[in-house]
């Protein structure tokens, strides 16, 4: 559940693009990753119970998403940023998922393929807004900078998944220093262990903008009880 | 003059093999000699049509954040991205007359060229989007499907790849609406307040009525165009009518009724000062849809110039915009292509 929380709040801020992109090339790209997400999200939600009373009919104390994924867009460097950091740890973790022997295992290796195309996306950004202007060098270290706090998350334990959370932050480390070196960009050096404590989004403890979030998706829905759509 | 009536001879044999040319149902393309009104006409055409793309995507995203259901929420989402394509496709078959999407986008933003009428109106409830579906693509697929024979080639090529998209968004806006009316009253009632919003601007999209219509001789002697605004219309009536009866909604005419001789639906009078009103820029969200889009463009500015500086420092010497006139054929002389 917590896998598919993450990738329906993220697909859901990547929605919130549509019609506000910078190029029209990335309405479809954005468009087309929160697609990806949001069909991850949806087998991963079936198998715990029904994806549409979970996705609406849960309030934010109970959704399991990581705080990163639930970050508003802020300008086009941060989501490229967070963007960056979660397909670098999806990457990763459905790597190790669909290596592994688990129920998952199946669906971890059709989406490790769609994620790699998000990591691949999100680092040809980095690259281009660090190694681009002044202007975009200096958000883009922003945006690096101001959602690093929230990475230390993606290395708790995961109830229910045998993955090896070690092995993860050291690769996730190296990758995303490789980029950023390569982006000209500093590597953050703060602490990363989210915004309350390590594992908070695990444990349904969210950032103020989720609940609003949460609120806009669900709204409808909650309108109408019982309704079919 | 000599020359100037050498020149004249020359255009001459061009406008004739032209005429020979669409008159035989033959393609246009790019590189072939074609009349400078026939141009300027495809570039005012085709910009239009694809800022419409690009403008149509703000009222149904205006909804994806909202979307009742994870299945129409990825449905929604899939449509808005296939609207953007649209809007890339079409960009570059304009590109293909001599403009740029840069050209065309700042003509956009400036309000010198315009976009589809119809997305001057509000997605006011969930419903909004089932009916954009039916009747605004509905509308849309019947004027492109012609479209697909216009005598330029690469408008042509676009607008196939178009209507099959478009009419799997019109099928999904279709089975939107019946799962509404087929709902709660609450569901149906939404569903019939959305159809009677939609109906007459969705009639509207054929453009004015024949005798008013300024450009159309000239567009179907030119095969851009292949049947008149009424006729069209006539034909998207006449297929609605039987649709929504089987979705279980009325449509908001009282003056619509079969013509038994005829052999088509009479429909009431379209109040064309509306219609007028909203291509002046007066319209319940003209002014929301272009500020929107300029600032995306505004605010997306500084993402444009990263990803151009980029390009350039890690353009190999060889890649040089100096290198660029060798590569590319588009330098032959005027009379090469359709005339030679």
């Amino acid at each position: 559940m917590a896998l598919g929380d993450d990738a329906l709040v993220l697909s859901h801020r990547l929605g919130e693009w549509a019609g506000h992109a910078p190029v029209l090339e990335e309405e479809v790209a954005l468009a087309n990753i929160a697609l990806d997400l949001l069909g991850q999200a949806r087998v991963l939600l079936s198998t715990v119970g029904d994806e549409d009373e979970l996705a609406y009919l849960r309030e934010e104390r109970a959704f399991r998403n990581l705080q990163l994924v639930e970050q508003p867009n802020g300008d086009f460097a941060h989501t490229i940023a967070r963007q960056l950091y979660f397909s670098t740890y999806q990457h990763l973790l459905y790597g190790q998922l669909a290596a592994g022997d688990s129920t998952f295992a199946p669906l971890a290796g059709k989406a490790v393929k769609e994620v790699a195309y998000h990591q691949d996306h999100a680092r040809q950004w980095t690259l281009r807004l660090g190694d681009g202007t002044q202007e975009s060098h200096a958000r883009m270290q922003r945006a690096v900078d101001a959602l690093w706090r929230f990475t230390g998350e993606m290395f708790q334990p995961l109830p229910g998944l045998d993955v090896n959370g070690q092995d993860l932050h050291t690769r996730w480390t190296a990758t995303i220093t490789a980029v950023l070196q390569e982006a000209t960009l500093t590597v953050p050096d703060g602490p990363h262990s989210g915004a309350w404590s390590a594992g908070a989004g695990r444990q349904g403890l969210h950032t103020e903008p989720f609940g609003r979030m949460l609120a806009e998706m669900q709204h409808l829905h909650r309108s109408h009880p019982g309704a079919t759509w | 003059m000599a020359t100037a009536v050498d020149g004249t001879d020359a255009t001459g044999t061009l406008q004739s093999a032209f005429d020979t040319a669409v008159a035989a149902e033959e393609r246009i393309e790019p590189r072939d000699w074609m009349p400078d009104a026939y141009r300027a006409t495809l570039v005012r055409q085709i910009a239009q049509h694809a800022h419409s793309e690009i403008i149509g995507m703000q009222p149904e995203a205006n909804w994806i954040t909202r979307a009742p259901s994870l299945r129409r929420k990825a449905i929604l989402m899939a449509k808005v991205q296939d609207e953007a394509g649209h809007g890339l496709y079409l960009y570059s078959a304009a590109e293909t007359l001599g403009t740029s999407r840069d050209e065309l986008l700042d003509k956009l933003h400036s309000g010198r060229q315009k976009y589809s009428s119809i997305f001057n109106y509000p997605t006011l409830t969930w419903a909004d989007v089932g009916a954009i579906g039916w009747l605004v693509d509905g509308a849309a697929i019947t004027n492109q499907v012609p479209l697909c024979r216009c005598s330029y080639g690469p408008y042509a090529r676009a607008m196939v790849r178009i209507c099959k998209e478009e009419s799997f968004h019109q099928r999904q806006g279709y089975e939107l609406l019946l799962a509404l009316s087929r709902g709660t009253q609450a569901q149906h009632a939404m569903a019939q307040d959305a159809v009677d919003r939609w109906w007459w601007p969705s009639l509207m999209m054929f453009g004015p009525p024949d005798d008013e219509s300024a450009h159309s001789a000239q567009s179907m002697a030119w095969k851009i165009k292949r049947h008149s605004n009424d006729e069209l219309r006539q034909r998207f009536v006449d297929i609605c009518v039987p649709q929504a009866a089987s979705l279980g909604l009325t449509l908001p005419d009282p003056d619509l009724r079969w013509n038994e001789e005829r052999g088509h639906h009479d429909f009431g009078p379209i109040d064309w000062a509306e219609f007028k009103e909203i291509l002046k820029g007066n319209g319940p969200c003209n002014e929301q849809r272009i500020t929107q889009r300029r600032r995306a463009h505004d605010e997306g500015a500084w993402v444009r110039e990263a990803a151009a500086a980029h390009a350039a420092k890690h353009a190999g010497p060889s890649t040089g915009p100096s290198a660029e006139p060798s590569t590319g054929p588009s330098a032959g002389p005027l009379h090469e292509g359709r005339a030679a």
